[in-house]
């Protein structure tokens, strides 16, 4: 059966990054790279697609560098971009707190966080990087949250036991990314970067095997025009949205990056999710979209649901103390509700599907701040979460403070991604990858704040380095827009944009993409069979032509056509959706976010098998995938089992 | 228009305390307004003062409108297509009625300098007599009158206590204790202000000043 | 619950645009007021109808690209909150409410509710920011910066750049926006060394964007879907009149 799904071919490497002594392995590759003269920069151009914290960072460096830019980006200015969502904050190791942080320390717990899935080197480097991005954002006038002597506070996150979160109240993620944005502004005034916004990456041009532009279009005009530079970086984030139903923004979507895999990118990871476990449960079929509240709750709030299924619809209040299952501290008693992400959905899953969930549907737990309250008062409550207790309120419209919370995991991150070398780039010479579309540093889960910290050291620090010594071989001779290639790519957006507008239907874009989440969230969500797989693939496939025979995209392609731009993005999900789940059958071990009900302990925790596993899925796109297989080795941090009881 | 607000205001205030000289009655009355022209005498010649404060008063009025046309042209320009809805605006009435008001104040300046300065409109019009012009002028059966002059003095109290604030804010005040102490000194003010001048018409209406 | 909704439709920024009217039946009260405006659209898609286009992104009140006027309040009727966090349970069954797109010249309509804000962003461009080239930095705690100020200049900081200031002052004026970031770069140490010509430079690029003056009405602040106080008006003032002053 598999053999039908996918094949399995050669075995791929990271040859770009150094061996030896894992300290200086960034120190060496900077040194080795290729520099390119200053004066010739201005000669040389970059394509930068997405401004989010990693695209922002990196067209703004880049332009300062004294490289041409141009910048793309869907949302109607760059200061939209999702990264700008991101609450709890971004770790570094400052070692402030002098409480036994260090770069090491820092490195260890992510290779671990991640479920020894993850390259050494890559999580060295981040870890390195990470001290220069809390100077660089203070630089720029991030105002992060500071202690009465005026120096920077710290806070511990995700159950790490050190202190090293830097954090601007709950909106640590906006305050970086404003940081990027005025850099980049002040590029564009200086005519260094031209921003294009509300324009929509369709296609990556490839000439001779190097990235050499994109296929763009309009989203007001509709006009669809290619543009030619020496290098194309993509930024465009995550794939959350395949599953519709998730805490992404409403037009996050995998198009850039799926369309480089099929021109010959290989696609890393991707049934590797992050599921988050403190988000507010959908309240109807109208759902959009689903809302996190900030991990930091569960350091006071107590998880439970009824002991009884039959307690479910009764109010929280009407169910005595011995009927209450805290389930968290139950099961997990030396880490309770603070267990890691992966953990804490899991076993929130498992409960509802017991049938002792609450709320619309059985899907919700409760979030339980009666004891917090009773302990602190309610003053110390309010301070510390009374911005999240009035969120929950506006959109829910239940007073946490009388009630307990209800609260579900929902999809929140994407750790896999286009597969990139120690140089952040692609299969594809000169196609770069950063943030969270590449698949580098995270493994099969990623850490608490840990976010913001990859996508500003790839923008910032990393590309702008590693991004020269392709340049180097530059300017490169200039693209004829008539050339193949060329008019291939823009003939295959213009082609598909035509498709899907001549189906003309019986169903809406929003019923395809939403019957495909619940595909998704079902088979491939927190908990995966081969079964569920296997029948989601024949699902999705169903499902995929069903759309392309009865999807109705309402107006002309040459204006304004939000239904038309949906389409395109879950056209696109639809293909990735089957390569998720196939990359999902084939990994029959439980790593990190990726949970297969096969490989479980007699407890019913995740079990890795090393051996079999202990590799990077990189996928190359085809009629039938092909898998390539590039394998991880920990000289440093040796695997083991996480253990939460 | 801060500047220049802020000028018409401190007229205004010695305005209306050389009003209450009134109440000490005709004399006392008469022979400030004879004083008001003899002012800098003898460094300057009789009169000289009072021009000087006119040309000054009507250019921070001329520079007052000026600057208020420019605003409310580049409103108009900022927002071409007006909304459909648009409930009242939500902040205070004062803040809202700034240009009507202002328009209201300057028909009754004028007709206030035909009434009393040149004395066209006066129905004594003896200038050597203004306590008289004053009794005449609001005498009950020109009530009309009365009623014209407190519109256009609660006019100027609105117009005040807002643009005052305003006035603060655009030169720069910018502490939320600050807003509070202006927004109260502007209130207390504006209410002085139209207390002060409405006592004028009201004891002539009630017979107190005869 | 039923309602009407009284919409602005305009297919291009050539197309005059009217009023239309559509009913909305069997909202859930829990949706919020774009899941209203997405069912609306659904129907009108099957119905072989325009969609209405609107702007909006994460739903969740912080990326600032939503917003529409409801009834004639930006955001709609609750204060502090953007219209992606509106909830159809603030409306009565039966209500109609009108739905306008954001009306300054400095924000031209592209489609129906969607605007073009690129104004913000060329204010931006022109000053609003801090020159730090990547690699520059002096380490975080080279310069500490006094707890109230950084509270302040977060709250300041917290500005979504959604537009809602423009859309409800009388004057069609952004100061509350360009005051925003003067006040965030201008109360930190790192923002000092431009702090004269940041001010005098936004104001400028503000003015050429067709923005209208400020009259200190405070409505913007009324409507600001993250509070941003009108203070701060005053403290650009402060700040431009200094920076004048030095020229």
């Amino acid at each position: 059966m598999t053999d039908s799904l996918w094949h399995e071919g050669d075995p791929i490497a990271d040859t770009a990054a150094p061996d030896g002594p894992i300290e200086t392995r960034w120190e060496r590759r900077t040194f080795a790279a290729k520099l390119v003269n200053p004066a010739n920069r201005r000669k040389l151009t970059v394509i930068v697609v997405g401004t989010g914290l990693a695209g922002g960072s990196a067209a703004a460096t880049l332009a300062e560098a004294g490289y041409k830019v141009r910048s793309y980006c869907y949302q109607d200015s760059p200061r939209r971009a999702h990264s700008i969502a991101a609450q709890g904050g971004i770790n570094a190791a400052k070692n402030y707190r002098n409480d036994g942080d260090s770069i090491y320390r820092l490195f260890y717990d992510t290779v671990k966080g991640g479920d020894f899935r993850a390259r050494e080197s890559n999580v060295y480097r981040l870890a390195q990087v990470s001290v220069n991005i809390i100077d660089q954002c203070v630089a720029q006038g991030v105002p992060f949250a500071r202690e009465y002597g005026g120096l920077l506070d710290n806070r511990s996150f995700g159950g790490t036991q050190v202190s090293r979160t830097f954090y601007a109240r709950g909106q640590t993620g906006q305050q970086l990314l404003l940081g990027a944005y005025q850099a980049m502004e002040r590029q564009i005034g200086l005519g260094n970067i031209v921003m294009n916004a509300r324009h929509e990456m369709l296609e990556l041009i490839v000439v001779d095997g190097r990235a050499r532009g994109v296929v763009v279009r309009d989203l007001v005009t509709g006009e669809i025009t290619t543009d030619f530079a020496d290098a194309v970086v993509l930024a465009s984030g995550g794939y959350g949205n395949v599953f519709f139903l998730s805490t992404n923004a409403k037009g996050c979507n995998v198009t850039a990056t799926w369309r480089a895999h099929r021109k010959g990118a290989l696609f890393a990871n991707p049934c590797y999710t992050q599921i988050h476990p403190t988000c507010i449960p959908e309240s109807g079929t109208h759902q959009s979209k689903l809302t996190l509240m900030s991990e930091s709750l569960r350091n006071d709030g107590r998880v439970w649901v009824p002991r009884k299924a039959e307690d479910c619809g009764k109010p929280a209040a009407d169910i005595p103390e011995e009927d209450r299952d805290y389930y968290l501290e139950r099961i997990y008693p030396s880490f309770g509700n603070l267990v890691p992400r992966d953990i804490a959905s899991r076993a929130a899953k498992n409960v509802c599907d017991e049938g002792r969930g609450v709320g619309p549907g059985g899907l919700g737990v409760y979030l339980d701040f009666a004891d917090a309250i009773q302990r602190l008062g309610r003053a110390a409550v309010e301070a510390k979460y009374g911005n999240l207790f009035e969120m929950y309120q506006r959109i829910t419209g239940e007073d946490p403070y009388e009630v307990p919370m209800r609260i579900y995991p929902a999809v929140h991150y994407t750790m896999g991604g286009l597969w990139v070398d120690y140089d952040l780039q692609s299969t594809i010479p000169g196609l770069f990858v950063i943030g969270e579309a590449n698949f580098s540093d995270h493994g099969a889960n990623r850490l608490g704040a840990s976010a913001l910290m990859q996508g500003l050291a790839d923008g910032y620090f990393v590309l702008p380095n590693t991004i020269n010594n392709y340049l180097a071989n530059g300017p490169f001779e200039s693209v004829s827009p008539d050339d193949p290639a060329v008019v291939e790519a823009r003939t295959q957006v213009e082609d598909r944009l035509s498709r899907l507008l001549a189906v003309n239907g019986d169903r809406t874009v929003d019923s395809f993409h939403r019957e495909l989440g619940h595909i998704m969230w079902e088979y491939c969500g927190m908990e995966r069979t081969e079964e569920g797989l296997t029948k989601a693939i024949g699902l999705i496939r169903g499902l995929r032509d069903e759309f392309w025979t009865r999807v109705k995209v309402p107006g002309t392609g040459e204006q304004l056509n939000q239904n038309l731009e949906k389409a395109g993005r879950v056209a696109d999900f639809f293909e990735l959706a089957e390569l998720m789940c196939i990359d999902a059958l084939h990994r029959a071990e439980s790593a990190g976010g990726h949970f297969r009900a096969e490989s479980q302990t007699p407890d019913g925790e995740a079990l890795r098998h090393d051996d079999e596993f202990g590799y990077v899925a990189a996928w190359e796109y085809g009629e039938v995938p092909t898998l390539h297989k590039e394998d991880l080795t920990f000289e440093y941090v040796h695997p083991s089992t996480r253990s939460y009881k | 228009m801060a500047v220049s607000g802020l000028l018409l205001v401190g007229f205004l205030a010695m305005h209306m305390l050389g009003n209450l000289k009134i109440f000490f009655g005709a004399d006392s009355f008469n022979h400030y307004a004879h004083w008001l022209r003899t002012v800098g005498v003898p460094l300057l010649p009789e009169g000289w003062f009072l021009w000087i404060q006119r040309f000054a008063l009507t250019a921070a009025v001329i520079a007052h409108i000026a600057a208020a046309t420019v605003l409310a042209r580049r409103a108009r320009r900022a927002r071409p297509v007006r909304y459909v809805h648009r409930p009242k605006v939500q902040g205070s009435y004062a803040a809202r009625t700034m240009r009507w008001g202002g328009v209201i104040i300057l028909l009754f300046v004028i007709y206030h300098i035909l009434d009393l300065t040149t004395g066209t409109l006066n129905p004594v019009a003896d200038p050597e007599h203004p306590y008289r012009n004053v009794v005449a002028d609001f005498a009950p059966g020109r009530w009309y009158v009365t009623l014209f002059y407190t519109l256009a003095v609660v006019s100027v109290g609105f117009h005040l206590r807002h643009g005052l604030f305003s006035a603060a804010r655009t030169l720069g005040q910018r502490t939320p204790r600050g807003e509070r102490l202006v927004r109260a000194a502007a209130l207390v003010l504006s209410v002085a202000l139209v207390a002060g001048y409405l006592s004028v018409p009201f004891a002539v209406l009630t017979g107190l000043v005869d | 619950m039923d309602i009407q909704v009284r919409v602005w439709r305009q297919s291009g920024p050539e197309d005059k645009g009217r009023m239309v009217t559509y009913d909305v039946k069997d909202i859930s009260p829990d949706a919020s007021f774009l899941e209203m405006l997405d069912v609306l659209n659904e129907k009108l898609i099957l119905d072989g109808d325009d969609p209405v286009a609107f702007d909006h992104d994460c739903r969740e009140g912080i990326c600032g690209m939503c917003g529409m006027m409801i009834n004639g309040v930006a955001h709609g009727p609750e204060r502090a909150t953007t219209t992606c966090q509106l909830h159809m349970r603030h409306f009565k069954d039966g209500d109609t409410i009108d739905v306008e797109p954001w009306r300054a010249s400095a924000f031209p309509v592209i489609k129906d509710l969607v605007v073009n804000r690129g104004a913000f962003d060329r204010i931006i461009a022109a000053g609003g920011y801090i020159t730090a080239p990547t690699g520059t930095a002096p380490d975080a705690h080279a310069t500490p910066v006094p707890k109230p100020d950084a509270d302040a200049a977060f709250e300041a900081a917290t500005c979504i750049g959604c537009g809602a200031c423009v859309a409800a002052c009388p004057n069609g004026s952004s100061m509350l926006f360009t005051a925003a970031k003067v006040a965030h770069l201008g109360l930190l140490p790192q923002g000092q060394p431009e702090r004269d010509s940041r001010v005098v430079d936004m104001l400028e690029a503000q003015d050429e964007a067709g923005f209208g003056g400020c009259t200190n009405m405070g409505e913007c602040t009324t409507v600001c879907p993250k509070g941003i106080p009108l203070s701060l008006i005053g403290r650009l003032n402060n700040d431009y009149r200094k920076a004048i002053g030095k020229r």
